[in-house]
């Protein structure tokens, strides 16, 4: 591992999320336990299989002006108030714009914004669609949203890889400060897809939970009775910016992102790679990024979604690349899946975790599945060692997509 | 039926405000809708349409490019 490489560090966290409206809101609500997942009351729940979801804590329209939010995808929403948390959260630094950098995605992008002017448009023609249909429908427009707000020159992005979405924008905001591109990067996902059309195309896949009689318990990673995901909405954001910039003006420094690791399957379109090949190159080469060792991996944040398929290969993975002896946990079971937002927040969950030496728990899981043997925090949140330690974040997407970010604590 | 410029500025004002926050109160004649409100051609575009549900006066495009100020459109919408 090259030493004079830049060093990458996180020094502002933004989120809005089932749990809460802000990071230090969902962050108590995950040590205690406590799930985002309800009934659905909207009619439309009556012709779908699946009644239930996580919606964000705090409508984003009760925070943001109306003028704003009218033009603006939910998606965009959550992501702008994440941003602006995050930002202040880093002390707004001052950096000149051309050394300024968003990446921010979504897996879905501005789902809702299409197929409601979709109806316009039949209903009343294309001159009564908004002239902001465009941008907010856009997966990109988060970014273009964030970048404007801060004045970001150095490059806008949004890279979109499903449900790995939000990891992969941190990786692609780690390569432009290492590469020297940018000081400070503006990072993470986010997603507003709780639509009729979404929940019925992934219950088509026969990916969701349909635990309608106890909705709480639906998100269960592990358990033997997983049934599949639970749909959730909101966004995570960070501020990632290069030590030597961050030292200089003083910032308080969360912790170190330390690596980032991407592999594709090349297997199937939606369904996990059975021997977990792709799961082990991703948590390899996030190791070797970060120069670090498994030993040196105290926790996960897996990306166990309680699909049948794909959570126990998750763990025999990270058995067989980093050890049993990390404390792995699946937020999900109270977040539900932000899909191109999970990224963004469990990226989030792993620095907390380094930073207050706690692990959330795993909640609902009655009977662990065979399998399963990584050390998975059960119920109540288990604490983290003092010291130089590491974790890492996994997410995974449909396409194939496997990324993981590797953190260390300062 | 006949309306009045005092009424068209203040449902002018009223749009102006639901579309860019803008007081209703700040919307007055002389002001320029680029140079004084801050209003992007995207918003100007909602506000046209709006204008026309409110007042049943079509602004077409190639019009609603000269409307430089408030009071040509107030203008335009009584005339």
């Amino acid at each position: 591992m090259s030493t004079d490489r830049v060093r990458v560090v996180v020094t502002g966290l933004g989120a809005t999320t089932p749990l809460g409206g802000d990071v230090a809101s969902t962050w108590s609500a995950l040590l205690a336990g406590r799930t985002g997942v309800a009934s659905l009351t909207e009619e439309w729940v009556d012709t779908l299989p699946v009644k239930f979801a996580a919606r964000a804590a705090v409508e984003p329209t009760e925070v943001l002006p109306r003028p704003e939010s009218r033009r603006l995808d939910r998606a965009e929403q959550f992501a702008l108030i994440a941003a602006r948390e995050a930002w202040q959260d880093a002390g707004a630094p001052k950096v000149a714009p051309d050394r300024l950098g968003v990446v921010v995605g979504s897996g879905i992008g501005g789902i809702t914004t299409i197929l409601a002017a979709y109806d316009v448009y039949k209903e009343k023609g294309w001159q009564r669609l908004s002239p902001f249909t465009v941008p907010m429908l856009m997966p990109n427009g988060s970014a273009g949203w964030i970048g404007i707000e801060i004045g970001a020159t150095a490059g806008v992005h949004a890279t979109v890889s499903a449900c790995a979405t939000g990891a992969e924008s941190i990786g692609y905001a780690m390569d432009m400060i290492r590469s020297g591109r940018a000081d400070v990067v503006v990072a993470g996902g986010t997603e507003a897809a709780i639509h009729p059309l979404n929940i019925g195309s992934f219950a088509a896949m026969r990916a969701m939970s349909t635990r309608n009689d106890d909705p709480a318990h639906a998100s269960r990673p592990w358990d033997r009775d997983r049934d599949g995901f639970v749909l959730g909405e909101g966004a995570g954001i960070i501020v990632l910016e290069s030590e030597q910039h961050a030292l200089a003006r003083g910032a308080r420094v969360y912790a170190t992102a330390a690596g980032i690791g991407y592999s594709g399957d090349a297997h199937h379109i939606a369904q996990p790679e059975p021997t977990g090949a792709g799961l082990r190159a991703v948590a390899r080469r996030v190791l070797a990024d970060a120069g670090l060792t498994g030993a040196d991996i105290r926790h996960v944040n897996a990306h166990s979604t309680s699909t049948p398929a794909g959570d126990v290969v998750e763990t025999i993975a990270i058995r067989d690349v980093i050890g049993d002896h990390p404390l792995v946990t699946s937020t999900k079971s109270m977040t539900g899946h932000l899909l191109g937002g999970a990224g963004g927040i469990e990226s989030i969950f792993t620095i907390k975790a380094l930073q207050e030496r706690v692990v959330p728990p795993t909640v609902n899981v009655e009977n662990l599945d065979e399998g399963v043997e990584v050390d998975v925090v059960l119920d109540q949140p288990r604490p983290l060692p003092q010291g130089q330690i590491a974790a890492i974040n996994n997410s995974f997407g449909f396409g194939g997509h496997n990324v993981a970010v590797a953190f260390t604590s300062v | 039926m006949a309306v009045t410029e005092q009424e068209i500025l203040a449902g002018l004002g009223k749009i102006i405000n639901e579309i860019t926050g803008i007081p209703a109160a700040e919307v007055t004649p002389e002001k320029s809708f680029v140079d004084d409100l801050d209003i992007d051609s995207l918003s100007m575009v909602e506000i046209a349409v709006a204008a026309q549900d409110e007042f049943g006066v079509e602004i077409p495009d190639d019009q609603l490019k000269h409307l430089k100020t408030v009071k040509d459109v107030v203008n335009f919408i009584q005339n």
